[in-house]
């Protein structure tokens, strides 16, 4: 079981107060990190409208992700991407009853202040969206609503988590309806993390503090991943996925749900498409019935997608040396 | 002698948790008998006792409908079987579930426990929180709880025991052999619920 605790010495987002006569808190670790608990084993589906948060509820979504235009039309319309329009998040909170989360700017601190007061249940700060800050990423201690951060390996996992992130997920290449560079982010950090385990195992501790400097995170953190011979927080799989068949795949990988951005509403089958997905995310031990989940959709309706070896925009690369 | 059968609902949610709240509970009172992940009609059918963990009841509840499970757990519960449902859990178990925002739902419900839910009763995930609660009807003078974008009971029927309240709003209930809270004891490292609804499951046995 992965622990809940891990609050830094006064983290600025945990709030004190009351509930009737009863003492409280907010915004510790074990709500922020339980809230992402709560999402296992489902699947979160990026929306732009109240009508595909709407289907996205429908279908079995555990969560809707709002966002101005979905990944694959960030990438053609070029320009500054930023955070959706508030009235549009509210119009959706107020329509679907499943967490709603949207997107800000890595390292924008007053985008992602305006999320949290908008009261969204969670705050993705995304490479999908243009950097705000090459050098630095928010400081996520400081909010009470939780954040997820993407990572393509160990040490960008778990320099997110130093920094308060309640929740990982591989970032793949957005956009691209392409699952490739997804598989080959959980695929690193699966062997880093078979890697660190062994050192830690054979009890050199030499070499636990040169794989702390080397992944540039706290020893104490390195010490308590390795322990545990997994990230200490829930980590979904994200980017480029488009069928229930990536899906599937993707739970097989060890992921603890899926995020599907451009891969439903970019297809012309998003209906029957985010309702396959979610079976198979559901299902994935069982082929019989992947199968039947993939038989739902059209391979003709999927978007076309893009190979990710030539693309003028990595979107990946985004706010990886911080 | 043969073990007590547990299960552990594993459609969505935070499965492992219960699965080791329940094991570790099982091991503290000297229980034989095995706990597992169900999904299936099948394994439902097999169970002594079954835990609804937390997670989205919408998603848990469409699910477990497209495969039959909802009609299994439901003629378990009309034998007797000990439920325990959290959160999710507990809207599932619930006959009748609106949304604080929302309104009205139409989701597929386990129509057992009389109570009426407000779901998100107590606002979104900024205010989800953690206090000192009582359940001292079931010996449980102090509890941790957790309450994660937490449901409430609005109003119970008169074969409902009402188990705990905070700020005058109902968080846990027991009717017959089934007990719902609003809050995540597996999240918490005490296992005096997981304990008690085990009592309740050896009690049927």
């Amino acid at each position: 079981m992965i622990p809940l605790s891990g609050d830094i010495a006064n983290a600025k987002g945990i709030l004190r107060d009351k509930v009737g006569p009863s003492e409280t808190k907010r915004g510790t670790s074990t709500l922020k990190r339980g809230f992402a608990h709560m999402l296992k084993n489902g699947v979160v589906m990026d929306v732009t409208t109240v009508e595909q948060a709407q289907i996205a509820e429908d279908a079995g979504a555990v969560a809707v992700m709002v966002l101005d235009k979905l990944p694959a039309d960030v990438r053609k319309a070029g320009g500054v991407a930023r955070t959706a329009s508030i009235r549009i998040i509210e119009e959706i909170m107020d329509s679907v009853t499943i967490p709603v989360m949207a997107k800000c700017r890595i390292g924008h601190v007053y985008e992602a202040k305006v999320l949290e007061t908008t009261d969204v249940d969670m705050i993705d700060e995304s490479e999908v969206l243009t950097p705000a800050d090459e050098f630095h990423h928010i400081w996520k201690w400081d909010f009470t609503t939780p954040f997820v951060n993407g990572a393509r390996n160990l040490g960008e996992a778990l320099r997110r988590i130093e920094e308060g992130a309640a929740m990982i997920r591989t970032k793949g290449e957005p956009g691209t309806g392409n699952v490739a560079e997804a598989v080959l982010h959980i695929k690193n950090v699966n062997t880093e993390l078979r890697r660190l385990k062994s050192i830690y195992d054979a009890g050199d501790e030499q070499d636990l503090v040169s794989l702390a400097r080397e992944l540039k995170v706290s020893f104490s953190l390195v010490e308590e991943t390795a322990a545990l011979g997994r990230l200490p927080v829930v980590n979904f799989a994200a980017g480029g996925i488009s069928t229930p068949a990536d899906a599937a795949y993707l739970m097989t990988l060890g992921c603890d749900g899926i995020f599907v951005g451009s891969g439903i509403f970019k297809s012309d089958d998003a209906k029957e498409r985010a309702q396959a997905v979610v079976l198979a995310t559901t299902f994935w031990e069982d082929p019989e019935k992947v199968k039947e989940a993939q038989k739902m959709v059209d391979e003709r309706q999927s978007m076309l997608g893009l190979d990710t070896k030539n693309l003028e925009l990595r979107m990946q690369e985004r706010g990886s040396t911080a | 002698m043969k073990g007590v059968n547990i299960g552990i609902l594993a459609v969505q949610g935070d499965v492992a948790e219960n699965v080791s709240a329940t094991r570790m509970a099982m091991d503290e009172l000297g229980i034989e008998g095995i706990v597992s992940e169900v999904k299936s009609p099948d394994q439902i059918a097999d169970l002594d006792g079954l835990v609804i963990p937390g997670g989205e009841s919408t998603v848990i509840g469409t699910l477990s409908l497209v495969n039959g499970s909802l009609k299994k757990i439901k003629e378990k519960i009309a034998s007797g079987m000990p439920v325990l449902g959290t959160c999710a859990g507990m809207i599932l178990l619930s006959k009748k579930a609106k949304d604080k925002v929302v309104g009205e739902m139409e989701q597929p419900l386990l129509d057992y426990l009389d109570i009426r839910i407000e779901r998100n009763a107590f606002g979104r995930q900024k205010d989800s929180f953690e206090a000192e609660i009582s359940l001292e009807k079931i010996g449980i003078p102090a509890f941790r709880g957790v309450f994660i974008r937490a449901p409430s009971v609005l109003e119970a029927g008169k074969n409902v025991e009402v188990l705990s309240k905070i700020d005058e709003k109902i968080v846990a209930v027991k009717q017959g052999n089934i007990i719902g809270t609003s809050f995540h004891p597996e999240l918490t490292e005490d296992l005096s619920l997981h304990k008690y609804f085990l009592t309740l499951v050896q009690k049927k046995g």
